[in-house]
């Protein structure tokens, strides 16, 4: 299952001991997690247990204070950097909730999106005919209504629809480090299949992913190196991709108890 | 003697010498109208007072009290080329425009074709020579004098303007533009534009007004637009001003509105240092319906007043007001004003919006929509605005890449380009999109689709 047995390189994302307060709430407390290139993640957990916190924190979201631990992110002290320096250096957040841009046309953004990302890495930016080239590209692959790419960010998608969008722009920007937070939910089958199809295509020694799910029904289509459940704030267990369907079936109670337990 | 005294004795001044060298007919009718006007003036004088002075609570007005103004009598409207104006005004080689040059109609920048259409679209001056009639019947109806300082200033000194007389079920086949530029002075002048705009039962129309500047020096503007909608009217109607930053603009808009007609209005304002937009539309038969938009961007010192006020005096009227602000620097923005719904205005509509983004920490916002109900059976909403730029969505934009400041710049020119998205003149909306580039603290977006 783990491909890279044997590989001695660091990881190319290494959390240790992360905690993170809300104001006065201590919400993550002590996470280890390593990611190595190549890998998929999957991180699941009940409502509230901090997933998205984990996530946020990662793409540096402001409102979080991180009272201890560091983030090593190909080397680098991630925390220390800006959220738009994360994102120029490959970490991708789809967002839980993405949010609306009224009056930014989503063409205008992505593309301008791109273009910084480029600008970055010292690459010319793209004419419009070859962004709209791969732009369309990416619009049918992901079954995107073409007038929503003319219409503001997300402003009256439907649910779904931001779902959607949140993956054109994974998969425009290609980033090293994806974080998807709960991309999956509130997909049709058939958008579920191409998001699910989109992670397995870009899945690549180059790159990493971790997704934060509810559902096993997502696994069925990518299959993860390493499951991870997230309880208050805690990664109290991880395994392979049979510890989703155990969850599935047994629910949260029993780690609970574990957890407590153990410490 | 207080300054504003002083002032006030020069525009008595100015008023005898119009009355000795008058240009036009003797008309006596409107001999006695200026009159009247100034008399009103005198009486009103500036409304300067800071008590129970609800219309100019928020705008201080002592500062056009106080500065002395010259009338450009000697003005040479000729001065001005079609270069100088070029890429600086909102120009269409396709629409009939009218130009004034410091208040006077410059023949030699007019395209005054009208194409098509037997619409008159004239000077004032012409008018009275032509079409005295007509305008006897309209001027200084809507537009009145007796309870309002700028206007009866305005009225006193009503040389030339603009006529715009629509013909009842005419369509004007291309946009109307009525141009009106403020020159390079050695010292500050007042200028006082006006506009009659009489629109024919079931006629249809697009006015353009617009104010702009060769000067960056202090000046005053004083207009006066009156409008007339007969039944089943419809006017779009469009108001840009960019006066010099140091200017003054007092830009009053008057409409009365007869049956099933309908007046949408949209001003485009970029701040100076002072600038009040002060419409009022009377809805006074049923059908009547107004939809009034606004986007005003200031900066530096600047202070701009949308001052709007909506009479609903009759059943199954209707009114939706929509304003948007950019506010940056140590500016400040008011929005003012009521929408009154009278007693006998059953299934009246009204909706009042007003939002803002404040870019700065020394810019402020006075916005307080009003709404007088006197009526049970009635729809009427307001809401207000006024914050930062939102940090989650700079979040969401950030992580993309896109650098604080560029992500900033996006959204502002997203909420702002609302607006002028709604412009229906395909080249004044071009238009009115690079002035916002110009105005927003922003980088140029690219092409897009
Ligand atoms: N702004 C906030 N202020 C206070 N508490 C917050 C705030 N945001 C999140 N929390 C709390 O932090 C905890 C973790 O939230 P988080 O969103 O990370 O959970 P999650 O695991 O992603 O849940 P879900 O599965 O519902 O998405 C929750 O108890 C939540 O109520
Ligand atoms: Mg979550």
């Amino acid at each position: 299952m783990s491909h890279h047995n044997g590989d001695t390189r660091p990881p190319m994302l290494q959390i240790a001991n992360l905690h993170v307060a809300i104001g006065d709430v201590e919400i993550l407390k002590g996470v280890d997690l390593a990611v190595r290139l190549g890998e998929v993640h999957a991180i699941m957990g009940p409502n509230g247990s901090g997933k998205s916190t984990l996530v946020n924190v990662l793409a540096g979201r402001p409102g979080y204070t991180v009272t201890q631990g560091e983030v090593l992110y190909e080397g680098m002290d991630l925390l220390r950097m800006l959220p738009e320096e994360r994102a120029r250096a490959g970490v991708f957040l789809a967002f839980q909730y993405p949010v609306e841009l009224p009056g930014v046309r989503n063409w205008q953004f992505i593309k301008t999106a791109v273009d910084s990302i480029r600008r970055h890495k010292g690459l010319k930016e793209l004419s419009v005919r070859e962004f709209d080239r791969l732009l369309q590209d990416k619009v049918r692959t992901m079954e995107f209504d073409p007038e929503l790419i003319k219409r503001a960010v997300n402003e009256g998608f439907s649910g779904g629809e931001k779902k959607r969008n949140e993956t054109i722009q994974l998969l425009m920007l290609d980033p090293k480090l994806a974080l998807l937070d709960e991309t999956d939910s509130g997909l049709d089958i058939d958008a579920l299949r191409t998001v699910a199809s989109a992670v397995n295509t870009r899945r690549s020694s180059s790159n990493a992913t971790i997704l934060v799910t509810h559902y096993q029904r997502i696994l069925n289509y990518v299959t993860p190196d390493h499951v991870h459940i997230l309880i208050d704030g805690r990664l109290v267990m991880f395994g392979g991709p049979a510890l989703a369907l155990e969850v599935e079936a047994k629910g949260y109670d029993w780690l609970r108890q574990a957890a407590e337990t153990t410490g | 003697m207080p300054q504003a005294l002083a002032q006030h004795k020069s525009y008595q001044a100015d008023f005898e010498r119009l009355e000795r060298g008058l240009r036009f007919g003797d008309a006596p009718w409107l001999q006695a109208l200026r009159r009247q006007a100034m008399d009103s003036f005198d009486q009103l004088g500036f409304p300067t007072a800071l008590r129970g002075n609800e219309k100019w609570k928020y705008t201080r007005v002592a500062p056009i009290a106080e500065a002395a103004f010259e009338h450009p009598f000697d003005g040479q409207p000729d001065r001005v080329q079609a270069s100088d104006i070029q890429g600086i005004a909102p120009w269409d080689k396709g629409w009939t425009n009218l130009v004034f040059v410091d208040g006077r109609y410059s023949a030699a920048l007019s395209t005054p074709n009208g194409a098509g259409s037997s619409m008159q679209a004239i000077s004032l001056a012409a008018a009275l020579a032509t079409e005295e009639a007509l305008v006897q019947q309209h001027l200084a109806r809507y537009a009145d004098f007796k309870d309002d300082a700028f206007i009866a200033l305005n009225t006193a000194f009503l040389e030339d303007g603009a006529l715009v007389w629509v013909p009842p079920g005419e369509t004007l086949p291309t946009p109307l533009h009525i141009l009106f530029i403020t020159t390079e002075h050695q010292k500050p002048v007042v200028t006082y534009p006006r506009v009659l705009l009489v629109a024919g039962s079931n006629s249809r129309l697009i006015l353009i007004e617009s104010y702009i500047s060769l000067s960056s020096n202090g000046y005053f503007t004083n207009s006066v637009v009156e409008m007339l909608a007969e039944e089943g009217a419809q006017i779009e109607h469009y108001r840009f001003a960019r006066e010099s930053p140091r200017a003054y603009h007092v830009g009053m808009t008057r409409a009365y509105l007869a049956k099933d007609s309908v007046l949408k209005t949209t001003s485009l304002t970029v701040g100076c240092a002072i600038l009040r937009n002060d419409l009022m539309v009377l809805l006074d038969a049923p059908g009547a319906s107004t939809e009034v938009r606004g986007l005003h961007l200031t900066n530096g010192v600047d202070h701009v007043d949308n001052h709007i006020d909506i009479d609903h005096a009759k059943p199954y009227t209707k009114s939706n007001q929509y304003f948007k602000g950019v506010l940056d620097g140590k500016s400040r923005a008011v929005f003012s004003g009521r929408v009154l719904i009278r007693q006998n205005a059953v299934k009246a509509q009204a909706h009042q919006k007003d939002y803002n983004i404040i870019l700065s920490e020394g810019a402020e916002i006075d916005t307080k929509p009003a709404l007088e109900i006197y009526c049970d059976d009635v729809m009427a909403t307001h809401g207000a605005t006024a914050g930062h730029v939102a940090e989650e969505l700079l979040f969401y934009m950030r992580s993309r890449g896109l650098d604080r400041e560029l992500a900033r710049a996006l959204l502002v020119r997203g909420f702002a380009s609302e607006i002028i998205d709604g412009v229906g003149v395909d080249s004044l909306r071009s238009y009115l999109d690079r002035q916002l580039s110009q105005a927003l603290p922003t980088h140029q977006p690219e092409r897009s689709l």
